[in-house]
């Protein structure tokens, strides 16, 4: 199977690639960019790519795919095909289901599913500890084996520092990395929203900013003493970018990554207890998202993920603090990558590594880029595109998001893995 | 999207810009509240009358949905529906439907197929009486009797209104709130409808522990010392501490909070000596209050009871009619 | 259209209530026209019980209509209905709601021994079985027209003509 996408302008920062060319095709393969066939090439499939941009498919961070355990929320079919609608070719999946992906064998089983469906490349970030309880260490080189690329703690608190310490030991004893998203249990007990104006104002419990940076102490100096190759998940506050920032000019090799709802968000738009702002961690204030996009724009955070969650209907009818947290984003990923881009006036180059090569570089896995010889997975979107975000447009099964009713500009039209067509848009 | 912002539409206003559900004191604009209190001293007059009772509201069903536990409040609530001649239906949700899972809005819709014409909605959660007041067909009213920490907007208006009635004027009071502010639905009631109506100093008095992130954004002045926060003091509106604020580490004791922040009649010496005390009930006597100043001359606690029922009927008049 | 004096009417309708007083007659004004001639009257005639006000707006009949009156008074009934003789106030006697919600909303304060009603003004068009004993002038009047009892600032009343779409009743 051959394919030529025609006069698109592809845009490929780690190959300072941004231009208007063909790509061509071959075996699932880029076989090579420019304006010349290679030799002998003769295409099966032409797409016009006429003021569309190509760009290599998004690596997502994190995607909740809700299998094993909790399909009532979301199938693995119905979020894969929500993955490849919002241009998103490789992913990272928690370890939250249930079971919880503690055993080779649940992970095995996963990778198994996923493959079957043809579509995006599935990574399932394996538990840091047995049924994410922090106290004892799963068998994480056995786990490696069966598929995953990193452990995680996801959102479940792991209180024992001397278990964290111990577990990033013998992570780092295989060169496994560990991501954690930094939060001290007992300061965000029970808090629902940023500790500030607006929680003040609602009367809703609050998690104040210490309870990420404390946490974010620990981590830092644990991956120091220990060499850890630690990620850090969903940074929310801009005392916590600066923490991060000054941890890597001292030479530490952390990484991290923000939520794309946290890049636009404040508590603001919780405006009268809007439970799709039930996020974790909480939206803060106006000032700590100007530095999350500070942060990006300097290369503190590496990566934009879509933290994607998506929620049942009736567990978000509910008052705030009692509706599950978490929003849709695997569709929003693109389209709010590109609305900062926009508002930051930065090089759209710029905004998609944080979305390709970026968290491809975290993942530790060959994509986001458009070399000849990879993998061709590509996104294939109309940057001048309005279109609004309801249900009936997403194919998520979760319709949850801050911006359900919002126009965004952005859309996917196609969707390419390993070189075949599995979305169009 | 910040910048736009979703707070644009106030959900408590019907199109007319009328009152459609009370919800919070917060946003209400000062003639809608002072319509409220003129209302209600009308029916002060009728709660005095041999025949404590007018036809308004006859033949509509006003529920009572009460999610937490509250016999005053909720009595109260009845007192004024039947005063208005409306059927009462009194239901304690937290121990029927709640326990067999049935969902806030399920309960709701069930009960609205009824046919109520009102709800009085109190919930543990901040959020709840929103939540419900949005999820009802127009013609349905919601009065917020309580929810979560955020607000108690009747509590408040009967605060104001028993203010107004021993003070002239709001726009040259000094108001004083003391105690749990953090956790208290009534402060933030209150606040709103003092800041609205024009009291050109509001203070919060409290422990460190008690107060939220912030507090001075909603306008107020921040005091920790008793002996500063209350002098000059023309009002001194007194919160109550409850028991499980102890179980915390957010307080020590009982015994030190009662000497530096309960109001004893040698604190009630720094205020203004005409100044006048309220406590939204029940009392913790010797925690938050002295048995002494409680039953003492400044005291206008029973008279906010009596007031709140008119106060009441006023909101529920008001809501039923538009 | 040339309305009548509403001085010249009032002093008509003290003469007419004067023949009639008792001891215990009190007399109640219905807000707003029908209390500033209660108060003349209640002057004029040097009555020992207190002057009554009442505000009908929890009483009447339109309440499903148009809500509740923006701006409602507090009544004040200062002496003791039961078994009192009431002559009841009002300016302009017209459909007779307004007095049909008056005499409920007096029997919420006790059993009077009697009521009676004098009104400024009678347009006719009942829509109640209620009559006036006492009455300033019968007007026919078109019924698209409000008629509306006023008071400048020395106190002087007067009547003035309206369209009906000023609802400022």
């Amino acid at each position: 199977m051959k394919t030529i996408i025609r006069n698109g302008r592809v845009i490929d920062q780690k190959n300072r690639i941004d231009g208007v060319m063909d790509v061509f095709i071959a075996s699932g393969k880029i076989a090579a960019l420019g304006t010349e066939p290679p030799h002998g090439f003769q295409a099966d499939r032409e797409i016009d790519a006429t003021n569309l941009i190509i760009c290599p498919g998004l690596v997502d961070l994190s995607a909740r795919l809700r299998e094993p355990g909790l399909e009532y929320k979301a199938t693995l079919e119905s979020e894969m095909g929500a993955a490849v609608a919002g241009g998103v070719t490789s992913l990272a999946c928690a370890p939250d289901t249930d079971p919880v992906l503690d055993e080779p064998g649940l992970v095995e089983m996963l990778k198994h599913r996923a493959r079957s469906l043809n579509q995006a490349h599935v990574y399932p970030i394996g538990a840091l500890t047995r049924g994410l309880k922090g106290e004892w260490l799963t068998e994480m080189a056995e786990l490696r084996d069966a598929g995953c690329v990193a452990f995680s703690q996801s959102d479940k608190p792991l209180p024992n520092t001397r278990v964290m310490m111990q577990a990033m030991q013998y992570a780092s004893t295989f060169g496994f990395g560990v991501w954690l998203r930094p939060q001290d249990v007992y300061l965000a007990d029970g808090g629902v929203a940023h500790d500030g104006e607006v929680a003040t104002r609602l009367g809703l419990p609050a998690v104040p900013v210490c309870a990420e940076t404390v946490a974010l102490s620990n981590i830092i100096l644990m991956a120091k003493e220990t060499g850890a190759k630690v990620h850090l998940c969903r940074i929310s506050s801009a005392e916590g970018v600066a923490m991060i920032r000054a941890a890597r000019q001292q030479g530490l090799s952390i990484t991290c990554d923000v939520a794309a709802n946290h890049v636009h968000l404040s508590e603001m738009d919780i405006g009268f207890f809007d439970s799709n702002c039930h996020l974790v961690p909480p939206l803060r204030s106006l000032g700590d998202r100007d530095a999350l996009r500070a942060g990006l724009l300097d290369d503190t955070i590496d990566a934009i993920c879509s933290d994607h969650a998506p929620v049942d209907d009736d567990a978000k009818l509910l008052p705030f603090a009692e509706a599950e947290a978490g929003a849709t984003g695997l569709e929003l990923l693109l389209p709010l990558t590109l609305k900062w881009a926009a508002e930051m006036k930065i090089p759209l180059s710029a905004a998609l590594s944080r979305i390709t090569s970026g968290p491809a570089r975290i993942l530790g896995v060959e994509a986001g880029h458009l070399s000849p010889g990879a993998d061709a997975d590509l996104c294939i979107f109309d940057p001048a595109q309005y279109w609004r975000v309801d249900a009936a447009a997403l194919k998520s099964q979760g319709k949850n998001t801050p911006f359900l009713g919002m126009e965004l500009e952005g859309r996917v039209k196609y969707t390419l893995v390993s070189g075949l067509v599995v979305h169009e848009g | 999207m910040t910048d736009v912002g979703i707070m644009s539409n106030n959900p408590q206003l019907n199109k007319n810009g009328l009152l459609q559900h009370l919800l919070t004191t917060e946003g209400l604009p000062a003639p809608i509240l002072l319509n409220i209190l003129d209302t209600a001293e009308s029916f002060v007059g009728v709660t005095e009358r041999d025949v404590k009772k007018v036809p308004l509201l006859r033949g509509k069903s006003i529920f009572n949905l009460f999610f937490e536990p509250s016999t005053r409040t909720r009595t109260t609530f009845e007192i004024a529906a039947k005063r208005l001649s409306a059927d009462v239906v009194n239901l304690n949700i937290a121990v029927s439907s709640q326990s067999k899972g049935e969902t806030l809005l399920d309960t709701v819709d069930n009960l609205s197929a009824m046919h109520a014409d009102m709800f009085v909605v109190r919930h543990s959660q901040s959020g709840a009486a929103h939540l419900i007041a949005r999820h009802m067909r127009p013609e349905i009213h919601v009065i917020n009797a309580g929810d979560g920490r955020h607000a108690h907007p009747t509590q408040a208006l009967l605060d104001v209104f028993t203010i107004r009635r021993y003070k002239s004027d709001f726009r040259n009071l000094r108001v004083a709130i003391v105690g749990d502010i953090l956790h208290s639905r009534v402060a933030r009631s209150q606040i709103h409808a003092l800041t609205t109506l024009g009291v050109p100093e509001v203070r919060v008095i409290a422990p460190k522990t008690l107060l939220p992130t912030k507090v001075e954004r909603l306008g107020v002045h921040v005091y920790h010392e008793m002996t500063q926060g209350l002098k000059d003091v023309d009002v001194l509106m007194m919160l109550r501490l409850q028991n499980e604020r102890m179980l915390s580490a957010r307080l020590p004791s009982t015994e030190e909070y009662f000497k530096y922040y309960g109001l004893t009649q040698e604190k009630l010496a720094l205020a203004k000596h005409d100044a006048i005390v309220l406590h939204p009930g029940p009392m913790n006597r010797g925690v938050e209050i002295d048995s002494a100043v409680a039953d003492g001359k400044q005291s206008v606690i029973l008279p906010q009871v009596t007031f709140g029922i008119a106060v009441r009927m006023a909101v529920m008049s008001i809501l039923a009619g538009n | 259209m040339q309305l009548p004096d509403a001085e010249q009417l009032l002093a008509n309708l003290i003469a007419q209530v004067r023949d009639d007083l008792a001891s215990s007659t009190a007399i109640v004004g219905i807000h707003t026209g029908g209390v500033w001639l209660a108060e003349r009257l209640h002057q004029d005639l040097g009555l020992s019980l207190p002057l009554g006000t009442l505000d009908v707006s929890f009483y009447r009949d339109d309440f499903g209509q148009i809500g509740l009156h923006p701006q409602i008074r507090p009544s004040d009934i200062p002496f003791k209905v039961e078994g009192s003789h009431i002559i009841l106030v009002d300016d302009v006697l017209y459909t007779g709601r307004t007095i049909r919600a008056a005499i409920n909303e007096l029997f919420d304060y006790g059993r009077p021994a009697s009521i009676r009603l004098a009104a400024l003004v009678d347009r006719g068009d009942r829509e109640l079985p209620i009559a006036a004993q006492y009455v300033g002038k019968v007007l026919d009047l078109p019924s698209d027209k409000m008629l509306a009892l006023e008071k400048n600032v020395e106190g002087k009343l007067s009547l003035s003509l309206y369209d009906r779409r000023r609802d400022n009743e």
